[in-house]
């Protein structure tokens, strides 16, 4: 009885753990020096949760996030930098209009699905990049623009990573939050019963195409806020952060997280950036090679994501050791 | 503009164009019987021309040999492609089977880059290059063995597609596996003939067309895109569309180029490419998703 309560409390256990350790990350003495990559893994996580919704929970892919990431970044940019508008209010218009665009794009390409889905969204996450590098009258071309001034609330200044840290994982925590709640909800059941079998979502009632389009929406504010943080965060956005691959790159921090798993994401994300950012370094002109292979690798021997995979092994190993303890 | 450029800029359409039939046909060929987009499609055009300037700049070989063998070694990969990365992982989604083909991309390309560096590199002209005047328009002697190439590629492709036992199986297992497999057809065979047939166009395509845009370890992204956007104009299923395909594409990007009104500049060519590839994408919705449905 007792050992059975105590195991129902794990999770909530666990969770408060998990998120004293996240405060006490930036401290000096604790892990301080990595105080910028997680500021980063923030940042990303909230793009990868968007996808997860999409390709995870509704099975609809997008090799084209970085676009929209892209969005928030240059509205942000362009907004507080060249006409000198307050940066909170450039990230708010910055995520309205992405999220605008995304319902028009999203509009016309959800009569696609599978592959050619992932053609259509990957040639507008490219047509996105050439604009950025191209429109250099607004964007500052190839080079970017510098001078990004940081947000602030009220006269503090989040000028610092320390400081900034809380702020990303603020939103990050946020949207995870809420996507976790959509998922619970009707339209998270709505969303998964597309998944399954669209004929069978649609004669249930359900509008599978303001479904779709709705998540879809919603992943790119995701991905355009993340952008936002991302600019003032760096203080200097360049056409290079929202290449091809960066799209790829928020679908495999999605697979390996578990695609549909919302704090999966939080982990996808983490291996990706920590193994591009800090390991495959190492490995110098190597590193890009290496990063090929792994995916490769991980995508024929996990198809169901490196973090189900680890949590089923870790079940079984519970099973296991739970077993032995009974001597059945 | 003039008559005259006019036949310039559809000379130039269509060398380009010959390119991406090759790719497109790749990608058609290899979706048909797979009902794989495989990403890596562009890569064996980087490594035949990489592999041809290689062979003959330093091992020294003649220009002919070393073309032959960089499209034999381009094959080969190909051929490793399916065994060691498509195949093992038979069964995973259409988003895994991305994720793979992308990520062998990115391996190939890293791999072309640290072996034979990041310059752009020219192999020799095969025959000189001695211009020839054609209705007003210059034509370089490579472009016509783009060309040239390209036509017999193709026909020597529909030959072995109507005329040989194998090549009715690949179309067979291409029209329905399920039926193709009862008849005693090897389909997972006819995947790896797809895919040996594929890597060896887009290699003969690279060779062709190193002397005259040169070639670097990473063209193989754009190229791969402008085949795909070629196969789709062709509806993914006719190779002879395919091509057409990618003589549709050249032309219109290159007269779209040669305009040169408004936002039609130069910087903005792939732009046009990836718009032609969601207007075709768009305007055939219904008949792909139906497709799609079907297998």
């Amino acid at each position: 009885m007792m050992l059975a309560r105590v195991r129902d409390r794990w999770p909530y256990l666990i969770a408060v753990v998990l998120l004293l350790l996240l405060v006490l990350v930036p401290f000096k003495w604790f892990l301080g020096q990595y105080t910028g990559l997680m500021v980063f893994i923030g940042i990303n996580t909230m793009v990868t949760v968007g996808l997860c919704l999409l390709l995870g929970y509704t099975g609809q892919v997008s090799l084209g996030q970085a676009a929209f990431y892209g969005l928030g970044a240059y509205f942000s940019a362009v907004l507080s930098k060249t006409h000198g508008i307050n940066p909170w209010l450039a990230m708010l218009t910055g995520a309205v209009a992405t999220g605008a665009f995304a319902y028009i794009i999203g509009y016309l390409i959800f009569r696609l699905k599978g592959n050619y889905l992932a053609m259509a969204t990957l040639g507008l996450g490219i047509i996105m990049y050439i604009l950025f590098r191209e429109l250099s009258q607004f964007t500052g071309g190839p080079d970017g623009m510098a001078g990004i001034p940081p947000l602030s609330i009220a006269g503090f200044t989040f000028n610092t990573n320390f400081k900034r840290y809380f702020l990303v994982w603020f939103f990050c925590l946020a949207i995870l939050l809420l996507s976790q709640n959509i998922v619970r909800s009707r339209t998270g059941r709505a969303l998964r019963a597309i998944h399954g079998s669209e004929a069978a979502a649609e004669s249930l009632g359900i509008n599978v195409d303001q479904f779709k389009v709705k998540v879809f929406v919603m992943s790119a504010v995701y991905a355009s806020l993340a952008g936002s943080l991302f600019a003032h965060h760096v203080g200097h956005v360049s056409p290079s952060s929202f290449t091809f691959l960066a799209s790829v790159e928020v679908v495999v921090m999605a697979v390996v997280g578990g695609l549909a798993s919302i704090w999966g994401a939080i982990f996808g994300t983490a291996t990706v950036r920590i193994l591009s950012d800090e390991l495959l370094l190492q490995f110098g002109e190597w590193d890009i090679i290496i990063f090929g292979l792994l995916l490769m690798l991980v995508m024929i021997f996990t198809p169901q994501g490196l973090f189900v995979w680890l949590r089923e092994r870790w079940e079984r190993w519970r099973l296991r050791l739970a077993q032995g303890g009974t001597g059945t | 503009m003039t008559a005259d450029q006019f036949v310039q800029y559809l000379v130039s359409g269509v060398t380009n164009g010959s390119i991406y039939a090759l790719v497109g046909l790749g990608f058609t060929i290899i979706y048909a019987v797979t009902s794989i987009i495989n990403f890596a499609q562009g890569e064996f055009v980087m490594l035949g021309g990489m592999i041809s300037f290689v062979i003959f700049d330093s091992l020294g070989f003649p220009l002919a040999a070393s073309c032959i063998l960089a499209i034999l070694i381009g094959t080969a990969v190909g051929a490793a492609l399916y065994l060691l990365a498509v195949r093992p992982a038979r069964k995973a989604s259409v988003v895994s089977l991305i994720i793979i083909t992308i990520g062998a991309s990115i391996f190939l390309r890293g791999i072309a880059g640290e072996l034979w560096g990041v310059d752009a590199v020219r192999p020799p002209f095969f025959t000189g290059d001695k211009s020839l005047h054609f209705l007003g328009a210059y034509i370089h002697p490579q472009a016509i063995w783009i060309m040239g190439v390209t036509i017999v590629t193709t026909l020597i492709l529909h030959l072995f597609l109507t005329q040989t036992m194998m090549g009715k199986a690949l179309r067979a297992a291409a029209i329905n596996r399920t039926a193709a497999g009862l008849v005693g057809i090897d389909t997972r065979m006819m995947a790896l003939i797809s895919f040996i047939l594929a890597a060896a166009l887009g290699a003969i395509g690279g060779v062709v067309m190193a002397p005259l845009t040169l070639t670097s370890y990473n063209i193989g992204a754009m190229l791969g895109l402008k085949g795909f956007v070629a196969a789709s104009i062709g509806g993914f299923r006719s190779p002879i569309a395919a091509v057409i395909g990618g003589f549709i594409l050249g032309i219109v990007e290159s007269l779209a180029v040669g305009i040169d009104w408004g936002p039609f500049t130069s910087a903005y060519k792939d732009v046009i490419a990836l718009i032609v590839l969601l207007a075709v994408l768009l305007i055939r919705s219904g008949r792909l998703a139906a497709e799609e449905r079907l297998g």
